[in-house]
Protein backbone atom coordinates (compact mmCIF):
# COMPACT_ATOMS: atom_id res chain seq x y z
CA UNK A 1 0.00 0.00 0.00
CA UNK A 2 1.29 3.58 -0.74
CA UNK A 3 0.39 7.05 -0.68
CA UNK A 4 -2.51 6.37 -3.15
CA UNK A 5 -4.53 4.83 -0.44
CA UNK A 6 -3.89 8.37 1.34
CA UNK A 7 -4.93 10.33 -0.95
CA UNK A 8 -8.25 8.75 -1.98
CA UNK A 9 -8.95 8.57 2.36
CA UNK A 10 -8.76 11.78 2.00
CA UNK A 11 -10.63 12.71 -1.04
CA UNK A 12 -13.34 9.88 0.68
CA UNK A 13 -13.29 12.33 3.69
CA UNK A 14 -13.94 15.91 1.86
CA UNK A 15 -16.76 14.60 -0.20
CA UNK A 16 -18.40 13.46 2.69
CA UNK A 17 -18.21 16.68 4.66
CA UNK A 18 -19.17 18.64 1.15
CA UNK A 19 -22.18 16.21 0.99
CA UNK A 20 -22.89 17.00 4.17
CA UNK A 21 -23.08 20.42 3.85
CA UNK A 22 -24.90 20.76 0.38
CA UNK A 23 -27.58 17.94 1.46
CA UNK A 24 -28.82 19.66 4.19
CA UNK A 25 -29.35 22.98 2.69
CA UNK A 26 -32.27 21.22 0.71
CA UNK A 27 -35.64 22.31 1.67
CA UNK A 28 -37.98 19.17 2.38
CA UNK A 29 -40.07 20.25 -0.56
CA UNK A 30 -37.50 19.09 -2.66
CA UNK A 31 -36.06 15.89 -1.21
CA UNK A 32 -37.84 13.39 -3.67
CA UNK A 33 -36.28 14.78 -6.55
CA UNK A 34 -32.68 15.21 -4.46
CA UNK A 35 -32.85 11.44 -3.95
CA UNK A 36 -33.62 10.27 -6.79
CA UNK A 37 -31.27 13.07 -8.63
CA UNK A 38 -28.70 12.00 -5.83
CA UNK A 39 -29.67 8.10 -7.03
CA UNK A 40 -28.87 8.92 -10.63
CA UNK A 41 -25.36 10.32 -9.37
CA UNK A 42 -24.72 6.67 -7.51
CA UNK A 43 -24.89 5.73 -11.25
CA UNK A 44 -21.51 6.45 -11.51
CA UNK A 45 -20.51 3.16 -11.20
CA UNK A 46 -21.08 3.23 -15.17
CA UNK A 47 -17.59 4.35 -14.99
CA UNK A 48 -16.16 1.24 -13.88
CA UNK A 49 -18.63 -0.98 -15.68
CA UNK A 50 -17.55 0.35 -19.38
CA UNK A 51 -14.46 -0.59 -18.45
CA UNK A 52 -14.79 -4.13 -17.51
CA UNK A 53 -17.13 -4.52 -20.33
CA UNK A 54 -15.05 -2.71 -22.54
CA UNK A 55 -11.38 -4.32 -21.87
CA UNK A 56 -12.03 -7.30 -24.27
CA UNK A 57 -8.66 -9.00 -23.66
CA UNK A 58 -9.25 -10.53 -20.16
CA UNK A 59 -11.61 -13.22 -19.59
CA UNK A 60 -14.97 -13.61 -20.58
CA UNK A 61 -16.28 -13.57 -17.46
CA UNK A 62 -14.95 -10.48 -16.75
CA UNK A 63 -16.82 -8.97 -20.05
CA UNK A 64 -19.87 -10.50 -19.08
CA UNK A 65 -20.22 -8.91 -15.03
CA UNK A 66 -19.21 -5.56 -16.99
CA UNK A 67 -21.94 -5.69 -20.05
CA UNK A 68 -24.39 -6.71 -16.98
CA UNK A 69 -23.46 -3.72 -15.08
CA UNK A 70 -23.35 -1.37 -17.65
CA UNK A 71 -26.83 -2.01 -18.04
CA UNK A 72 -28.48 -1.76 -14.51
CA UNK A 73 -26.01 1.29 -14.16
CA UNK A 74 -27.49 2.84 -17.50
CA UNK A 75 -30.64 2.25 -16.49
CA UNK A 76 -29.89 4.02 -13.38
CA UNK A 77 -28.81 7.12 -15.06
CA UNK A 78 -30.81 7.33 -17.39
CA UNK A 79 -34.02 6.76 -15.82
CA UNK A 80 -32.37 8.52 -12.56
CA UNK A 81 -31.86 12.01 -14.60
CA UNK A 82 -35.22 12.09 -17.04
CA UNK A 83 -36.98 11.43 -13.92
CA UNK A 84 -35.81 13.68 -11.64
CA UNK A 85 -36.08 16.33 -14.40
CA UNK A 86 -39.63 15.18 -15.06
CA UNK A 87 -40.38 16.26 -11.52
CA UNK A 88 -38.65 19.34 -11.48
CA UNK A 89 -40.45 20.26 -14.38
CA UNK A 90 -43.92 20.42 -12.00
CA UNK A 91 -42.16 22.51 -9.26
CA UNK A 92 -43.61 26.08 -10.43
CA UNK A 93 -43.78 28.93 -8.41
CA UNK A 94 -47.13 31.18 -8.06
CA UNK A 95 -45.71 33.77 -10.73
CA UNK A 96 -44.47 31.07 -13.17
CA UNK A 97 -48.36 29.87 -12.83
CA UNK A 98 -49.57 33.25 -13.56
CA UNK A 99 -47.26 34.01 -16.74
CA UNK A 100 -49.21 30.54 -18.12
CA UNK B 1 -6.91 7.67 -26.74
CA UNK B 2 -6.57 10.51 -24.06
CA UNK B 3 -4.34 9.73 -21.51
CA UNK B 4 -4.92 9.29 -17.70
CA UNK B 5 -3.83 13.16 -16.29
CA UNK B 6 -6.05 14.09 -19.04
CA UNK B 7 -9.10 11.50 -18.33
CA UNK B 8 -8.63 12.51 -14.33
CA UNK B 9 -8.92 16.03 -15.18
CA UNK B 10 -12.07 15.30 -16.69
CA UNK B 11 -13.66 13.39 -13.73
CA UNK B 12 -12.70 16.53 -11.54
CA UNK B 13 -14.49 18.46 -13.66
CA UNK B 14 -17.43 15.74 -13.92
CA UNK B 15 -16.94 16.00 -9.79
CA UNK B 16 -17.16 19.80 -9.89
CA UNK B 17 -20.33 19.96 -12.05
CA UNK B 18 -22.09 17.36 -9.87
CA UNK B 19 -21.41 19.43 -6.51
CA UNK B 20 -22.55 22.66 -8.39
CA UNK B 21 -25.95 20.21 -9.42
CA UNK B 22 -26.48 19.21 -5.71
CA UNK B 23 -26.20 22.92 -4.37
CA UNK B 24 -28.79 24.30 -7.12
CA UNK B 25 -30.96 21.87 -6.14
CA UNK B 26 -31.13 23.58 -2.90
CA UNK B 27 -33.85 26.05 -4.33
CA UNK B 28 -37.18 24.86 -6.54
CA UNK B 29 -35.54 27.69 -8.95
CA UNK B 30 -32.81 26.61 -9.58
CA UNK B 31 -33.49 23.05 -9.06
CA UNK B 32 -33.88 22.01 -12.77
CA UNK B 33 -30.92 23.64 -13.70
CA UNK B 34 -28.93 21.70 -11.03
CA UNK B 35 -29.80 18.39 -12.46
CA UNK B 36 -28.83 18.88 -16.26
CA UNK B 37 -25.31 20.20 -14.71
CA UNK B 38 -25.29 17.07 -12.54
CA UNK B 39 -26.15 15.26 -15.60
CA UNK B 40 -23.62 17.09 -17.46
CA UNK B 41 -20.96 16.29 -15.27
CA UNK B 42 -21.89 12.45 -16.13
CA UNK B 43 -22.11 12.56 -19.93
CA UNK B 44 -18.37 13.67 -19.45
CA UNK B 45 -17.23 10.99 -17.04
CA UNK B 46 -18.96 8.74 -19.45
CA UNK B 47 -17.77 10.01 -22.46
CA UNK B 48 -13.87 10.76 -21.07
CA UNK B 49 -13.99 7.24 -19.99
CA UNK B 50 -15.18 5.32 -23.33
CA UNK B 51 -12.38 7.79 -25.09
CA UNK B 52 -9.63 6.11 -22.57
CA UNK B 53 -6.73 3.50 -23.73
CA UNK B 54 -8.71 0.67 -21.06
CA UNK B 55 -11.60 0.68 -23.58
CA UNK B 56 -10.67 -2.18 -26.33
CA UNK B 57 -14.16 -3.09 -27.83
CA UNK B 58 -17.08 -1.05 -27.70
CA UNK B 59 -19.68 -4.16 -29.23
CA UNK B 60 -20.66 -5.41 -25.20
CA UNK B 61 -21.02 -1.86 -24.16
CA UNK B 62 -23.09 -0.55 -26.98
CA UNK B 63 -25.99 -3.19 -26.55
CA UNK B 64 -25.52 -3.18 -23.24
CA UNK B 65 -26.08 0.63 -22.86
CA UNK B 66 -28.71 0.21 -25.57
CA UNK B 67 -30.71 -2.00 -23.36
CA UNK B 68 -30.33 0.47 -20.38
CA UNK B 69 -30.84 3.52 -22.15
CA UNK B 70 -34.40 1.77 -23.27
CA UNK B 71 -35.52 0.49 -20.17
CA UNK B 72 -34.49 3.33 -17.93
CA UNK B 73 -36.08 6.02 -20.50
CA UNK B 74 -39.58 3.83 -20.70
CA UNK B 75 -39.23 3.94 -16.65
CA UNK B 76 -38.98 7.70 -16.11
CA UNK B 77 -41.62 8.41 -18.33
CA UNK B 78 -44.44 6.08 -17.55
CA UNK B 79 -43.77 6.31 -14.25
CA UNK B 80 -46.92 7.34 -12.06
CA UNK B 81 -45.81 10.08 -9.47
CA UNK B 82 -47.85 8.24 -6.71
CA UNK B 83 -45.28 5.51 -7.74
CA UNK B 84 -41.94 7.22 -7.15
CA UNK B 85 -40.92 5.51 -4.31
CA UNK B 86 -41.30 2.32 -5.44
CA UNK B 87 -39.17 3.58 -8.82
CA UNK B 88 -36.53 4.99 -6.72
CA UNK B 89 -36.32 1.63 -4.93
CA UNK B 90 -35.83 -0.48 -8.13
CA UNK B 91 -32.93 2.38 -8.99
CA UNK B 92 -31.19 2.18 -5.61
CA UNK B 93 -30.99 -1.64 -6.75
CA UNK B 94 -29.73 -1.44 -9.48
CA UNK B 95 -27.11 1.13 -8.54
CA UNK B 96 -25.77 -1.32 -5.65
CA UNK B 97 -26.32 -4.41 -8.18
CA UNK B 98 -23.97 -2.49 -10.59
CA UNK B 99 -21.31 -1.63 -8.15
CA UNK B 100 -21.32 -5.39 -7.07
CA UNK B 101 -20.27 -6.44 -10.32
CA UNK B 102 -17.80 -3.54 -11.10
CA UNK B 103 -16.03 -4.99 -7.65
CA UNK B 104 -16.08 -8.19 -9.26
CA UNK B 105 -14.72 -8.01 -12.55
CA UNK B 106 -11.73 -5.38 -10.75
CA UNK B 107 -10.52 -9.44 -9.68
CA UNK B 108 -9.69 -10.06 -13.12
CA UNK B 109 -6.94 -7.33 -12.83
CA UNK B 110 -5.78 -7.67 -9.34
CA UNK B 111 -5.44 -9.75 -6.56
CA UNK B 112 -3.94 -7.25 -4.39
CA UNK B 113 -4.84 -7.29 -0.71
CA UNK B 114 -6.00 -4.05 -0.68
CA UNK B 115 -8.16 -4.39 -3.78
CA UNK B 116 -10.11 -7.71 -2.10
CA UNK B 117 -11.16 -6.10 0.87
CA UNK B 118 -12.26 -3.20 -0.98
CA UNK B 119 -14.14 -5.86 -3.69
CA UNK B 120 -15.31 -7.46 -0.32
CA UNK B 121 -17.25 -4.63 1.38
CA UNK B 122 -18.74 -3.38 -2.34
CA UNK B 123 -19.95 -6.66 -3.20
CA UNK B 124 -21.21 -6.85 0.51
CA UNK B 125 -22.97 -3.29 0.53
CA UNK B 126 -24.23 -3.57 -3.27
CA UNK B 127 -25.66 -7.29 -2.09
CA UNK B 128 -27.46 -5.88 0.79
CA UNK B 129 -28.77 -3.01 -1.74
CA UNK B 130 -30.12 -4.87 -4.34
CA UNK B 131 -31.90 -7.37 -2.21
CA UNK B 132 -32.99 -5.04 0.00
CA UNK B 133 -34.47 -2.63 -2.70
CA UNK B 134 -36.28 -5.64 -4.51
CA UNK B 135 -38.03 -6.52 -0.79
CA UNK B 136 -38.44 -2.67 -0.49
CA UNK B 137 -40.42 -2.27 -3.97
CA UNK B 138 -42.31 -6.04 -3.45
CA UNK B 139 -44.10 -4.11 -0.32
CA UNK B 140 -44.13 -0.78 -1.62
CA UNK B 141 -46.10 -1.80 -4.75
CA UNK B 142 -47.65 -4.29 -2.98
CA UNK B 143 -46.73 -7.16 -4.60
CA UNK B 144 -45.98 -8.23 -1.03
CA UNK B 145 -47.59 -7.96 2.15
CA UNK B 146 -46.45 -4.52 3.31
CA UNK B 147 -46.41 -4.87 7.19
CA UNK B 148 -44.10 -5.63 8.84
CA UNK B 149 -42.75 -10.04 9.04
CA UNK B 150 -41.48 -10.36 12.31
CA UNK B 151 -40.65 -13.79 13.51
CA UNK B 152 -38.90 -15.37 16.37
CA UNK B 153 -35.15 -15.56 16.37
CA UNK B 154 -34.84 -12.88 13.84
CA UNK B 155 -32.24 -11.12 15.50
CA UNK B 156 -30.32 -14.72 15.80
CA UNK B 157 -30.58 -15.53 12.38
CA UNK B 158 -29.19 -12.02 11.43
CA UNK B 159 -26.96 -12.42 13.54
CA UNK B 160 -25.82 -15.83 11.89
CA UNK B 161 -25.61 -14.53 8.25
CA UNK B 162 -23.66 -11.75 9.54
CA UNK B 163 -21.03 -14.02 11.21
CA UNK B 164 -21.13 -16.10 8.09
CA UNK B 165 -20.46 -13.54 5.90
CA UNK B 166 -17.86 -12.06 7.79
CA UNK B 167 -16.30 -15.57 8.11
CA UNK B 168 -16.64 -15.97 4.20
CA UNK B 169 -14.60 -12.18 3.44
CA UNK B 170 -11.83 -13.35 6.08
CA UNK B 171 -11.13 -16.55 3.71
CA UNK B 172 -11.81 -14.67 0.48
CA UNK B 173 -9.12 -12.04 1.21
CA UNK B 174 -6.33 -14.71 2.64
CA UNK B 175 -6.99 -15.79 -1.31
CA UNK B 176 -8.76 -13.81 -3.75
CA UNK B 177 -9.77 -14.67 -7.18
CA UNK B 178 -12.67 -13.95 -8.81
CA UNK B 179 -13.76 -17.67 -9.18
CA UNK B 180 -13.47 -18.22 -5.41
CA UNK B 181 -15.98 -20.18 -3.46
CA UNK B 182 -16.20 -17.96 -0.99
CA UNK B 183 -16.71 -14.83 -2.92
CA UNK B 184 -19.82 -16.69 -4.57
CA UNK B 185 -20.49 -17.42 -0.53
CA UNK B 186 -20.07 -13.38 -0.20
CA UNK B 187 -22.44 -12.80 -2.67
CA UNK B 188 -25.23 -15.14 -1.85
CA UNK B 189 -24.92 -13.98 2.31
CA UNK B 190 -25.12 -10.50 1.11
CA UNK B 191 -28.35 -11.07 -1.13
CA UNK B 192 -30.15 -13.02 1.39
CA UNK B 193 -29.01 -10.45 4.13
CA UNK B 194 -30.63 -7.68 2.00
CA UNK B 195 -33.78 -9.82 2.43
CA UNK B 196 -33.57 -10.51 6.23
CA UNK B 197 -32.86 -6.67 7.14
CA UNK B 198 -35.67 -5.26 4.72
CA UNK B 199 -38.60 -8.01 5.71
CA UNK B 200 -39.54 -7.09 9.37
CA UNK B 201 -39.64 -2.95 8.35
CA UNK B 202 -43.69 -1.50 8.12
CA UNK B 203 -45.21 0.27 5.21
CA UNK B 204 -45.03 3.42 7.20
CA UNK B 205 -41.24 3.11 7.48
CA UNK B 206 -40.91 3.02 3.90
CA UNK B 207 -39.23 6.56 4.16
CA UNK B 208 -36.28 5.33 6.30
CA UNK B 209 -35.77 2.15 4.44
CA UNK B 210 -35.45 4.07 1.02
CA UNK B 211 -33.28 6.55 2.31
CA UNK B 212 -30.77 4.30 3.85
CA UNK B 213 -30.73 1.76 0.96
CA UNK B 214 -30.13 5.32 -1.51
CA UNK B 215 -27.27 6.00 1.03
CA UNK B 216 -25.86 2.00 0.38
CA UNK B 217 -26.09 2.62 -3.67
CA UNK B 218 -23.65 5.21 -3.02
CA UNK B 219 -21.32 3.90 -0.39
CA UNK B 220 -21.24 0.57 -2.10
CA UNK B 221 -20.29 3.13 -5.54
CA UNK B 222 -17.72 4.70 -3.17
CA UNK B 223 -16.06 1.13 -2.18
CA UNK B 224 -15.90 0.06 -6.01
CA UNK B 225 -14.25 3.10 -6.49
CA UNK B 226 -11.06 1.86 -4.03
CA UNK B 227 -11.48 -1.19 -5.75
CA UNK B 228 -10.66 -0.28 -9.23
CA UNK B 229 -8.71 3.10 -8.20
CA UNK B 230 -10.83 5.73 -9.47
CA UNK B 231 -11.34 9.34 -8.16
CA UNK B 232 -14.91 9.62 -9.38
CA UNK B 233 -16.03 6.53 -8.33
CA UNK B 234 -15.41 7.96 -4.80
CA UNK B 235 -16.37 11.29 -4.92
CA UNK B 236 -20.22 10.58 -6.12
CA UNK B 237 -20.54 7.94 -4.15
CA UNK B 238 -19.78 9.58 -0.88
CA UNK B 239 -21.91 12.37 -2.08
CA UNK B 240 -24.69 10.33 -2.61
CA UNK B 241 -23.77 8.52 0.71
CA UNK B 242 -24.15 11.32 2.75
CA UNK B 243 -27.38 12.62 1.09
CA UNK B 244 -28.78 8.96 2.25
CA UNK B 245 -27.68 9.32 5.91
CA UNK B 246 -29.29 12.76 5.97
CA UNK B 247 -32.66 11.92 4.58
CA UNK B 248 -32.67 8.91 7.10
CA UNK B 249 -31.61 11.05 9.49
CA UNK B 250 -34.49 13.18 8.84
CA UNK B 251 -37.18 10.63 8.74
CA UNK B 252 -35.76 8.91 12.16
CA UNK B 253 -36.11 12.35 13.74
CA UNK B 254 -39.97 13.07 12.05
CA UNK B 255 -41.25 9.31 13.88
CA UNK B 256 -38.98 9.99 17.19
CA UNK B 257 -37.27 6.60 16.37
CA UNK B 258 -33.74 5.75 16.73
CA UNK B 259 -32.29 3.92 13.43
CA UNK B 260 -31.69 1.11 15.03
CA UNK B 261 -36.03 1.12 16.73
CA UNK B 262 -36.73 1.21 13.04
CA UNK B 263 -34.72 -1.45 11.66
CA UNK B 264 -34.76 -4.34 14.30
CA UNK B 265 -38.28 -3.84 15.33
CA UNK B 266 -41.27 -4.24 13.51
CA UNK B 267 -43.70 -1.43 14.91
CA UNK B 268 -45.79 -2.89 17.60
CA UNK B 269 -48.37 -0.91 19.64
CA UNK B 270 -47.19 -2.93 22.57
CA UNK B 271 -48.10 0.35 25.51
CA UNK B 272 -51.33 0.84 26.45
CA UNK B 273 -52.34 3.79 25.36
CA UNK B 274 -55.31 6.37 27.29
CA UNK B 275 -58.62 5.03 25.92
CA UNK B 276 -60.04 7.75 23.73
CA UNK B 277 -63.16 8.49 24.91
CA UNK B 278 -65.85 11.19 23.39
CA UNK B 279 -68.50 11.91 20.80
CA UNK B 280 -67.49 12.33 17.35
CA UNK B 281 -69.45 15.51 15.16
CA UNK B 282 -70.12 14.25 11.54
CA UNK B 283 -70.44 17.56 9.33
CA UNK B 284 -72.01 16.97 5.69
CA UNK B 285 -70.51 18.65 2.61
CA UNK B 286 -73.19 21.18 2.39
CA UNK B 287 -72.03 22.11 5.94
CA UNK B 288 -68.63 22.30 5.27
CA UNK B 289 -69.05 24.53 1.89
CA UNK B 290 -70.56 27.33 4.43
CA UNK B 291 -67.82 27.38 6.40
CA UNK B 292 -64.95 27.24 4.17
CA UNK B 293 -66.78 30.35 2.36
CA UNK B 294 -66.47 32.37 5.49
CA UNK B 295 -63.30 31.20 5.92
CA UNK B 296 -59.97 33.79 5.93
CA UNK B 297 -57.23 31.75 6.29
CA UNK B 298 -57.40 27.29 5.14
CA UNK B 299 -54.89 24.65 5.53
CA UNK B 300 -54.55 21.71 3.78
CA UNK B 301 -53.14 18.79 5.48
CA UNK B 302 -52.52 15.98 3.48
CA UNK B 303 -51.59 12.24 4.10
CA UNK B 304 -50.94 9.24 2.25
CA UNK B 305 -54.25 8.50 2.38
CA UNK B 306 -54.98 11.68 0.00
CA UNK B 307 -52.54 10.18 -2.95
CA UNK B 308 -54.49 6.54 -2.47
CA UNK B 309 -57.88 8.28 -3.17
CA UNK B 310 -56.55 10.40 -5.97
CA UNK B 311 -57.65 13.19 -4.54
CA UNK B 312 -54.99 15.70 -4.71
CA UNK B 313 -56.50 17.07 -8.14
CA UNK B 314 -59.99 17.57 -6.72
CA UNK B 315 -58.01 19.47 -3.24
CA UNK B 316 -55.88 21.92 -5.56
CA UNK B 317 -59.36 22.80 -7.45
CA UNK B 318 -60.73 23.16 -4.16
CA UNK B 319 -57.75 25.67 -3.15
CA UNK B 320 -57.74 27.48 -6.11
CA UNK B 321 -61.56 28.51 -5.31
CA UNK B 322 -60.98 29.28 -1.54
CA UNK B 323 -58.19 31.36 -3.39
CA UNK B 324 -60.31 33.25 -5.92
CA UNK B 325 -63.00 33.92 -2.54
CA UNK B 326 -59.68 36.22 -0.57
CA UNK B 327 -58.84 32.88 1.34
CA UNK B 328 -55.14 32.30 2.13
CA UNK B 329 -54.80 28.85 1.35
CA UNK B 330 -51.47 26.61 2.44
CA UNK B 331 -50.61 23.02 2.62
CA UNK B 332 -48.60 21.75 5.52
CA UNK B 333 -46.88 18.83 5.04
CA UNK B 334 -45.17 16.63 7.42
CA UNK B 335 -41.52 14.80 6.47
CA UNK B 336 -43.14 11.45 6.68
CA UNK B 337 -46.73 12.69 4.79
CA UNK B 338 -45.65 10.05 1.91
CA UNK B 339 -43.91 7.04 0.72
CA UNK B 340 -40.87 8.62 1.15
CA UNK B 341 -39.29 11.92 1.52
CA UNK B 342 -40.53 14.91 0.39
CA UNK B 343 -43.26 11.90 -1.94
CA UNK B 344 -46.30 14.36 -0.82
CA UNK B 345 -44.99 17.97 -2.56
CA UNK B 346 -44.32 15.76 -5.66
CA UNK B 347 -47.83 14.83 -5.87
CA UNK B 348 -49.43 18.54 -5.09
CA UNK B 349 -47.14 19.93 -7.86
CA UNK B 350 -48.22 17.74 -10.10
CA UNK B 351 -51.64 18.63 -9.09
CA UNK B 352 -50.63 22.01 -9.97
CA UNK B 353 -50.25 23.67 -6.73
CA UNK B 354 -47.29 26.42 -6.83
CA UNK B 355 -44.47 25.59 -4.45
CA UNK B 356 -44.38 29.06 -2.35
CA UNK B 357 -47.50 27.64 -1.05
CA UNK B 358 -46.27 24.16 0.55
CA UNK B 359 -45.34 24.78 4.30
CA UNK B 360 -43.20 22.79 6.39
CA UNK B 361 -44.44 21.58 9.79
CA UNK B 362 -41.99 23.50 11.50
CA UNK B 363 -43.23 26.60 9.60
CA UNK B 364 -46.94 25.99 10.05
CA UNK B 365 -47.16 24.43 13.24
CA UNK B 366 -46.02 27.99 15.39
CA UNK B 367 -49.12 30.05 13.88
CA UNK B 368 -51.68 27.69 12.97
CA UNK B 369 -53.40 28.68 16.03
CA UNK B 370 -54.42 31.95 13.64
CA UNK B 371 -55.31 29.00 11.14
CA UNK B 372 -59.35 29.11 10.22
CA UNK B 373 -59.88 25.58 9.34
CA UNK B 374 -57.31 23.14 8.73
CA UNK B 375 -58.47 20.31 6.25
CA UNK B 376 -57.31 16.93 7.14
CA UNK B 377 -57.18 14.58 4.46
CA UNK B 378 -55.97 10.87 4.51
CA UNK B 379 -53.79 11.84 7.37
CA UNK B 380 -53.60 10.09 10.73
CA UNK B 381 -50.85 9.76 13.08
CA UNK B 382 -48.93 12.81 12.12
CA UNK B 383 -51.56 15.11 13.00
CA UNK B 384 -52.60 12.41 16.24
CA UNK B 385 -52.09 14.69 19.54
CA UNK B 386 -51.76 11.55 21.59
CA UNK B 387 -48.41 11.86 20.44
CA UNK B 388 -48.04 15.63 22.27
CA UNK B 389 -49.71 14.43 25.51
CA UNK B 390 -50.42 10.53 25.92
CA UNK B 391 -47.15 9.25 27.43
CA UNK B 392 -48.52 5.65 27.17
CA UNK B 393 -48.98 6.19 23.32
CA UNK B 394 -46.62 4.86 20.57
CA UNK B 395 -46.38 7.62 19.24
CA UNK B 396 -45.63 9.10 22.19
CA UNK B 397 -43.05 11.97 21.48
CA UNK B 398 -43.19 12.33 17.78
CA UNK B 399 -43.22 15.43 16.08
CA UNK B 400 -46.84 16.30 14.48
CA UNK B 401 -49.13 19.22 12.96
CA UNK B 402 -51.37 20.55 15.67
CA UNK B 403 -53.98 20.78 13.84
CA UNK B 404 -56.31 20.48 17.19
CA UNK B 405 -55.08 24.23 17.75
CA UNK B 406 -56.61 25.00 14.45
CA UNK B 407 -60.19 27.72 14.65
CA UNK B 408 -61.91 24.67 13.04
CA UNK B 409 -60.50 20.86 11.78
CA UNK B 410 -62.47 18.78 9.07
CA UNK B 411 -61.00 15.64 9.17
CA UNK B 412 -61.59 13.78 6.00
CA UNK B 413 -62.23 9.81 6.41
CA UNK B 414 -63.86 6.99 4.90
CA UNK B 415 -64.65 5.43 8.67
CA UNK B 416 -63.63 5.47 11.86
CA UNK B 417 -60.63 2.67 11.45
CA UNK B 418 -57.23 3.86 13.46
CA UNK B 419 -54.06 4.78 10.99
CA UNK B 420 -51.08 2.54 10.28
CA UNK B 421 -49.30 2.78 13.83
CA UNK B 422 -53.28 1.27 14.81
CA UNK B 423 -53.39 3.74 17.36
CA UNK B 424 -56.62 5.83 18.14
CA UNK B 425 -56.90 9.54 17.53
CA UNK B 426 -58.64 11.99 20.00
CA UNK B 427 -58.33 14.69 17.46
CA UNK B 428 -61.20 12.83 16.07
CA UNK B 429 -63.42 13.86 19.45
CA UNK B 430 -61.98 17.67 19.73
CA UNK B 431 -64.38 19.80 20.47
CA UNK B 432 -63.36 21.86 17.37
CA UNK B 433 -63.05 19.02 14.97
CA UNK B 434 -65.95 17.67 12.04
CA UNK B 435 -65.75 14.42 10.96
CA UNK B 436 -66.33 14.38 6.96
CA UNK B 437 -67.64 10.95 6.09
CA UNK B 438 -66.67 8.64 2.59
CA UNK B 439 -64.44 9.03 0.13
CA UNK B 440 -62.25 11.95 0.31
CA UNK B 441 -62.00 12.34 -3.53
CA UNK B 442 -66.56 12.44 -3.56
CA UNK B 443 -66.63 15.00 -0.58
CA UNK B 444 -64.53 17.39 -1.87
CA UNK B 445 -65.91 17.17 -5.59
CA UNK B 446 -69.54 17.75 -3.46
CA UNK B 447 -67.56 20.96 -1.70
CA UNK B 448 -66.64 22.41 -5.09
CA UNK B 449 -69.98 21.94 -6.89
CA UNK B 450 -71.55 23.92 -3.64
CA UNK B 451 -68.80 26.91 -4.65
CA UNK B 452 -70.25 26.67 -8.72
CA UNK B 453 -73.44 27.94 -8.52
Amino acid sequence: MDLTFVYLALILVLAIYLGFELISKVPATLHTPLMSGANAISGITIVGALLAAGSGESTTLATWLGAAAVVFATINVVGGYLVTDRMLGMFRSRTDKSDE
Amino acid sequence: MLNLIFINAAYIVAAGLFIFGLKMLGHPASARRGNLLSALGMLIAIVVTLLSEGILTWYWIAISALIGIVIGAAAARLVAMTAMPEMVAVFNGFGGAASLLVAWAALFDSHALFVAITVTLSVIIGGVTFAGSVVAWGKLSEVMASKAIVFNGQRIVNSLLLLALLACAVMFCLEPSAQSPYLYGIIGLALILGVFVVIPIGGADMPVVISLLNSYSGLAACAAGFAINNIILIVAGSLVGAAGIILTNIMCKAMNRSLGNVLFSGFGAVKTAAKVEGEVKPISAGDAYLILEAANSVTFVPGYGMAVAQAQHVVCELGELLEAHGCEVSYAIHPVAGRMPGHMNVLLAEANVSYDQLVEMDDINPRIAAIDVAVVIGANDVVNPSARNDEGSPIYGMPIINVDEAKTVFVLKRSMASGFSGVDNPLFMGPNTRMLFGDAKASISEIISEFKP
